[in-house]
C-alpha cells in the first residue's frame, strides 16, 4: 500500500496543497491572499513538473494497475503542469484588474491539474472517469468565474451541460466495454479485445471515442468550444486551449493503445474521420470569425485534427508525433494568448481582430513575435509549427494513410488564410491601432520567449523529440 | 577549417546580419536608416565574396556533390549541404544580384530596417534552397521564402498589394504542400531524406490503380505530379501563372527584381534536382505534356504581353514566356536542352532583373507604370535610353547577348525532342521582339510632348553603377557562353546519362513484359 502511495505522491501532494489552500483562504484573508496563491501555486506546479520530469526511466503500476506511471504519463504531466503554471502567471494581472482574482481560482486550477494527471495515468475505466470528472468539474467553475457576466455564466452552463452529455456517452461506452470484456482494467480489456471483435464492444469503443472527442473538441463534437472560449474570461480560455487539451489527447492515446491496442483497425477509421472533420471545420469556420477568441477556438479544433492524425496512425511513431505536436501546440498557444491578454484599449480587454490594424507601427516587437507565432500556427517552415505538422504527416504516411495526409495539407492551406489575415491587419492595415501600448512585463516575456522558441527550436526542438520517442515506446509495444 | 563550412557561411551571413539589425539597431531616424542600408549592403557583398571562393574551389569535372557538410538534425533528418554543377551557378546568381537589389532600394523611406531584414532573410532562404541536400531542409528553405516575400509585397507594395500578397502566398503555398506529402512518401519509401542517396534510389514505376484510375508509371508519376504542382506554380507555368503578374505589379522594385531574377528559378532548379533525375520514367511519360504546356505558355503569354498597358505587367508576362523555354528545355532531356535551360535561367536572372530596375528608375521619378504616361524619354535621358535598349534587345534574344544563347540552345534541344513544339515555341522569338520593341518605342522614342516629362532627369551615378555589372554579365555571357556551359556541362551530362539508362531499362522491361503477355 505504501508503495502504491509513493507512486502517486505528486498527485497526493498537489491535492493536499489545494485543500490546505482552501482552508487557509476560507478562514484567512480570502481574496487578499489570491496574488500570493497564484505565485505559490505556479512555483509549486513547476516544482512538481521538475520532480516528475527528473524521475528517470521506469514504469510502475499502483492499485492493481488502476494507476500507471510510465514515460508517457510523465511526458504528458510535465507538459500539463508547465502549461498550467504559465497560464496562471499570465492571468494574475488580468484577473486582479477585473476583480476576478479570487483565491479559489489558482486552487481550482491545481485541482483540474490533478484530474489531468490522473487522466493520463489512468489504467482503468473507473480511474479514467474519476480523473476526467475532477478535471471537468473544476473547469466548469472557472469558466463561470465572472459571475456578473451573462456570457461567462452562459459559457459555464453550456460547458457543463455538454460536458455532462459527453460524460454520459463515455460512461455508456465504458459500461458496454465492461459488459463485453468483463473487466474495467485496461490490461484486461486488451486481452479480451483481440482479433474479431463483437459488435457490443465496438459500440463501447465508439461511445468512448465520442466522449473523448468531446473533451479534445474534435469535430463533430466541437460545438461547445467557440462559445465557451468566447464567454470565459480570457485567461481561462487560455487555460482551456492548453493543458486540458494535452490531458484529453493523452487520455485518448492511453485508451486506444492500452485498452484497445489489439484492434487498431477498428478505431483507426474513427480517429481518421474525426481528424479530417476537425481539420476542415477548424480551417473553414475560422475564416468568418472577427473575435480572436472564437478564432482561436476554431484554430484549436483544427490543431486537434492534426494531433488526431498522428494518433490515427496507430503506431509508436504516431503517438510520438502526437506528443511532439501537443508540446509545440501548447507553446504556441501560451504565446498567442499572452498576446491576446495584452490586447487592451483604455484598460478594457479587446477581442476584435480589426482593432489590430497597423499594430506593428505601435508595438514592433510584440507584432513581430505574434507574426512568428501566427506563421508557426499556420505550419509554415522554417518555424517549429511546421515540424509539428511534418511529424504527424510522416506518421500518417508511414502507416499508409496517404489520403489523410493529403487532406491534412489541403486543410492547412485553407487554415493559413485566417492566420495571414491577422498578419495583414497588423502589418498592412490602413488606420493606426488604438490599442494601449506597453502592458505587463510577464505577458511580454511569455510572448517573446514563446516566439523565440518557434525560431530557435528549429535547431534541435529542445530535446522534446527524444522524450516523446521514449514516451511513445512505453505506450505502444 | 573555414572552407569546410563555406556553404553555411555563404548562407548564414545575411541571416546573421539580419539578426544584428533586428536586435541591436535602435531608433528610426535618418542615421539608423542609413546604417541599416550599409549593414545590409556589407552583408550581401560579404556573401558574394565568399561565394567567389566557392567558384574558385569548384571542380566542374567532378559530377558528385562538392563542399558537402553533414550534421545530424531533428526527426531523423540531416543537415546536409552541397553543390554540384547544376546548383553552383545559381548560388552565384543570387549572391551577385542581392547587393544590386539592396542598392536598388536605397531610396525607400518607410520602415527601412524591416525592409532590409526581410531581404536578408530572403537571401538566406534562397541560397539554402540551392545548397540543401536533405528533402525537408530543401522544403524548409523553399517554403520559408514565402514569409519575407509576403511581407515585402504586403508592406511596401503598390495600391492593390494586399490582394497580390494573399494571392502570392496562398497560390504558392497550395502548390507546395502536396510536394511535402510526396517528400514524406519518398522518405518512407527510400528510408532516407538525403537527396544524394535519393538520386540513386529507384522509385517504383509499375502501373498502379488509384481511385479506379490506371496510373502509368505508378508511384513515380504520382510523386512527379506532386513536385510538378509545386514547381510549376513557382516557375510559373501556364495556366497557373496568374499570381505572377499581380505580385510583380504590386511588389516594390527590389521585390520584383528578386522575384523575377531568383525566386522564379527555384522552380526550374527543382525540376532539375527532383523531377528529371529522381522520376525519369514519369518524366519520359509526361514530357510531351510539359512540352506542349510550355509551347502554349510561350505563345499565349507573349500575346498577352503585347496588350499590356502597365510596364511591369508586360515584363512579368514576358518572364512567363521565357520560363516556357526553360521548362521545355528541361523536359527535352538532352544536353542542349538542359544546358540551354540553365543558361536561360541565369541569363533571364540578369535581364529581367535589369528590366524591372529600368521600370523602377522611371517609376521613382514619375510614380506611374502606365506606358501611355511616357514617350520620348530619349530626349531627356540618353543614358537611360541606351541601357533600356540593351536589355530590351537582350530580352528579345539578340545575338551577342546572353538571351540569344539561352533561347538558341533550348530551341535546339526542343527541336530534337519534339519538332512541332519547337516550331510553335520559335514563334515566341518573333512575338517577344514585337512586344519588347513596341514597348521601347512607346516609352523611349518619339518626341517628348508630355508636360510632366519635361523636367525628368537622367540616371544618377548610383543607378548607373547598379546597371554596370548587369550589362557586363549580359554581354560577357552572350559572347563567351562556355563560361557557363563548361561548369554545368559535366553535371548535366551525368544527370542525363542516368536518365537515359533508367528510361531504356524501363522500355526494355516493358517490351519483355509485352512479349511475355503474347
Amino acid at each position: 500500500m505504501s508503495a502504491d502511495l509513493s507512486i502517486i505522491l505528486p498527485e497526493i501532494f498537489l491535492s493536499v496543497f489545494a485543500m490546505i489552500g482552501l482552508l487557509v483562504g476560507a478562514y484567512g484573508g480570502k481574496d487578499k491572499l489570491a496574488p500570493l496563491f497564484v505565485w505559490v501555486t505556479s512555483a509549486l506546479l513547476v516544482a512538481v513538473a521538475a520532480w516528475i520530469g527528473l524521475q528517470g526511466a521506469g514504469m510502475a503500476r499502483a492499485f492493481g494497475g488502476m494507476f500507471v506511471d510510465d514515460a508517457f504519463a510523465r511526458f504528458a504531466k510535465v507538459t500539463i503542469l508547465l502549461a498550467a503554471a504559465a497560464i496562471l502567471l499570465m492571468s494574475e494581472q488580468y484577473m486582479a484588474r477585473r476583480d476576478l482574482l479570487r483565491f479559489e481560482y489558482p486552487l481550482l486550477i491545481v485541482l483540474a491539474s490533478v484530474g489531468m494527471m490522473m487522466m493520463v495515468s489512468a489504467g482503468d475505466l473507473i480511474a479514467l472517469y474519476m480523473g476526467l470528472e475532477l478535471q471537468s468539474l473544476s473547469l466548469y467553475v472557472v469558466a463561470a468565474l465572472r459571475r456578473d457576466s451573462v456570457k461567462s455564466t452562459e459559457a459555464g452552463l453550456k460547458y457543463f451541460v455538454l460536458g455532462a452529455l459527453s460524460s454520459g456517452l463515455l460512461l455508456y461506452g465504458a459500461s458496454l466495454t465492461y459488459g463485453f470484456t468483463g473487466t474495467t482494467l485496461f490490461s484486461g480489456i486488451i486481452e479480451a479485445a483481440q482479433g474479431e471483435t463483437s459488435v457490443g464492444l465496438l459500440f463501447g469503443l465508439a461511445f468512448i471515442a465520442a466522449g473523448l472527442a468531446f473533451k479534445v473538441s474534435a469535430a463533430p463534437f466541437h460545438m461547445w468550444t467557440p462559445d465557451v472560449y468566447e464567454g470565459s474570461p480570457t485567461p481561462v480560455t487560455a487555460f482551456f486551449a492548453t493543458a486540458p487539451k494535452v490531458a484529453a489527447m493523452g487520455l485518448f492515446a492511453r485508451v486506444v493503445h492500452d485498452a484497445f491496442g489489439g484492434i487498431v483497425g477498428d478505431w483507426q477509421q474513427i480517429l481518421a474521420a474525426l481528424s479530417v472533420a476537425s481539420m476542415f471545420l477548424g480551417a473553414v469556420a475560422a475564416i468568418g470569425q472577427r473575435n480572436i477568441k472564437r478564432l482561436m477556438a476554431y484554430s484549436s479544433i483544427a490543431h486537434m485534427g492534426y494531433a488526431l492524425m498522428g494518433l490515427a496512425s496507430g503506431t509508436a511513431q504516431g503517438v510520438e508525433s502526437m506528443l511532439i505536436y501537443m508540446a509545440i501546440y501548447v507553446t504556441m498557444n501560451v504565446g498567442t494568448f499572452a498576446f491576446i491578454l495584452s490586447m487592451e484599449k483604455d484598460g478594457q480587454p479587446v477581442v476584435e481582430i480589426d482593432s489590430l490594424s497597423l499594430y506593428s507601427k505601435r508595438e514592433p516587437v510584440k507584432a513581430l513575435a505574434m507574426l512568428v507565432l501566427l506563421f508557426s500556427l499556420a505550419g509554415v517552415p522554417p518555424l517549429v509549427g511546421f515540424f509539428a505538422k511534418y511529424s504527424v504527416l510522416l506518421a500518417a504516411v508511414e502507416a499508409g494513410l496517404v489520403w489523410l495526409a493529403v487532406l491534412g495539407v489541403i486543410a492547412s492551406v485553407i487554415g493559413a488564410f485566417y492566420y495571414l489575415r491577422i498578419v495583414y491587419l497588423m502589418y498592412f492595415g490602413a488606420e493606426e491601432s488604438e490599442l494601449d501600448a506597453g502592458g505587463s512585463g510577464v505577458l511580454w516575456g511569455f510572448l517573446v520567449v514563446s516566439a523565440a522558441a518557434m525560431v530557435l527550436g528549429v535547431i534541435n526542438l529542445f530535446g522534446v523529440e527524444g522524450a516523446a520517442a521514449a514516451a511513445a515506446a512505453t505506450l505502444v509495444n | 577549417m573555414l572552407l569546410d563550412n563555406l556553404l553555411s557561411i555563404i548562407i548564414f551571413i545575411p541571416l546573421i546580419a539580419a539578426a544584428i539589425l533586428g536586435l541591436f539597431l535602435r531608433g528610426n531616424d535618418e542615421a539608423a536608416q542609413t546604417n541599416a542600408k550599409y549593414v545590409a549592403l556589407a552583408a550581401t557583398i560579404a556573401s558574394l565574396l565568399a561565394s567567389l571562393f566557392l567558384l574558385a574551389g569548384f571542380d566542374p569535372d567532378d559530377t558528385g556533390f562538392q563542399f558537402v557538410e553533414e550534421g545530424t538534425w531533428i526527426l531523423g533528418l540531416t543537415y546536409k549541404l552541397g553543390v554540384d554543377g547544376i546548383s553552383v551557378l545559381f548560388i552565384l546568381l543570387t549572391t551577385f544580384l542581392m547587393p544590386i537589389t539592396i542598392l536598388a532600394c536605397w531610396e525607400v523611406k518607410d520602415r527601412v530596417k524591416e525592409y532590409m531584414i526581410a531581404f536578408l532573410v530572403l537571401e538566406t532562404l534562397m541560397l539554402g534552397v540551392f545548397c540543401a541536400l536533405d528533402l525537408v531542409l530543401f522544403y524548409l528553405f523553399f517554403e520559408g521564402g514565402l514569409i519575407p516575400m509576403f511581407l515585402i509585397i504586403g508592406i511596401w507594395g503598390g495600391a492593390n498589394r494586399i490582394y497580390a500578397a494573399f494571392k502570392f502566398f496562398l497560390y504558392t503555398f497550395f502548390g507546395s504542400v502536396l510536394m511535402l506529402v510526396a517528400m514524406v512518401a519518398m522518405y518512407v519509401d527510400a528510408g532516407t531524406s538525403d537527396i544524394a542517396a535519393l538520386l540513386n534510389h529507384n522509385f517504383g514505376s509499375d502501373t498502379m490503380e488509384v481511385l479506379g484510375v490506371q496510373i502509368l508509371g505508378g508511384m513515380q508519376t504520382l510523386l512527379w505530379l506532386a513536385f510538378f504542382a509545386s514547381f510549376a506554380v513557382k516557375m510559373p507555368m501556364w495556366p497557373v501563372h496568374t499570381w505572377l503578374p499581380d505580385a510583380h505589379v504590386q511588389a516594390p522594385t527590389a521585390g520584383s527584381v528578386v522575384l523575377a531574377a531568383i525566386l522564379l528559378k527555384l522552380g526550374g532548379y527543382g525540376f532539375l534536382r527532383f523531377n528529371l533525375p529522381m522520376f525519369p520514367i514519369a518524366s519520359e511519360i509526361l514530357a510531351d505534356f510539359v512540352l506542349w504546356l510550355s509551347a502554349i505558355a510561350i505563345v499565349y503569354t507573349s500575346l498577352v504581353a503585347l496588350m499590356q498597358e502597365d510596364m511591369k505587367k508586360l515584363i512579368a508576362y514576358s518572364s512567363v514566356a521565357h520560363m516556357g523555354y526553360v521548362t521545355a528545355g528541361i523536359f527535352a532531356a538532352n544536353q542542349q536542352g538542359v544546358d540551354g535551360a540553365i543558361f536561360q535561367m541565369l541569363s533571364h536572372g540578369f535581364i529581367s532583373g535589369a528590366l524591372f530596375l529600368c521600370v523602377g528608375v522611371i517609376y521613382d521619378r514619375m510614380h506611374t507604370r502606365e506606358i501611355d504616361a511616357y514617350g520620348g524619354l530619349v530626349n531627356r535621358m540618353p543614358a537611360y535610353a541606351a541601357v533600356f535598349m540593351l536589355f530590351t534587345m537582350a530580352n528579345v534574344g539578340l545575338p551577342g547577348t546572353s538571351g540569344f544563347v539561352g533561347e538558341f540552345l533550348t530551341l535546339m534541344g526542343i527541336f530534337q525532342a519534339n519538332t512541332w513544339v519547337a516550331a510553335v515555341a520559335a514563334t515566341g522569338v518573333i512575338l517577344s521582339a514585337a512586344y519588347a520593341l513596341w514597348l521601347y518605342r512607346r516609352v523611349v522614342m518619339g518626341d517628348l510632348i508630355k508636360e510632366s516629362l519635361k523636367s525628368i532627369t537622367d540616371m544618377t551615378t548610383r543607378e548607373k553603377s547598379i546597371f554596370a555589372p548587369l550589362i557586363v554579365m549580359t554581354i560577357l555571357l552572350g559572347v563567351y557562353p562556355s563560361l557557363v556551359t563548361d561548369v554545368i556541362g559535366p553535371s548535366v551530362a551525368d544527370l542525363l546519362s542516368g536518365y537515359q539508362t533508367a528510361v531504356s531499362d524501363f522500355h526494355a522491361t516493358s517490351q519483355v513484359a509485352d512479349a511475355g503477355g503474347h
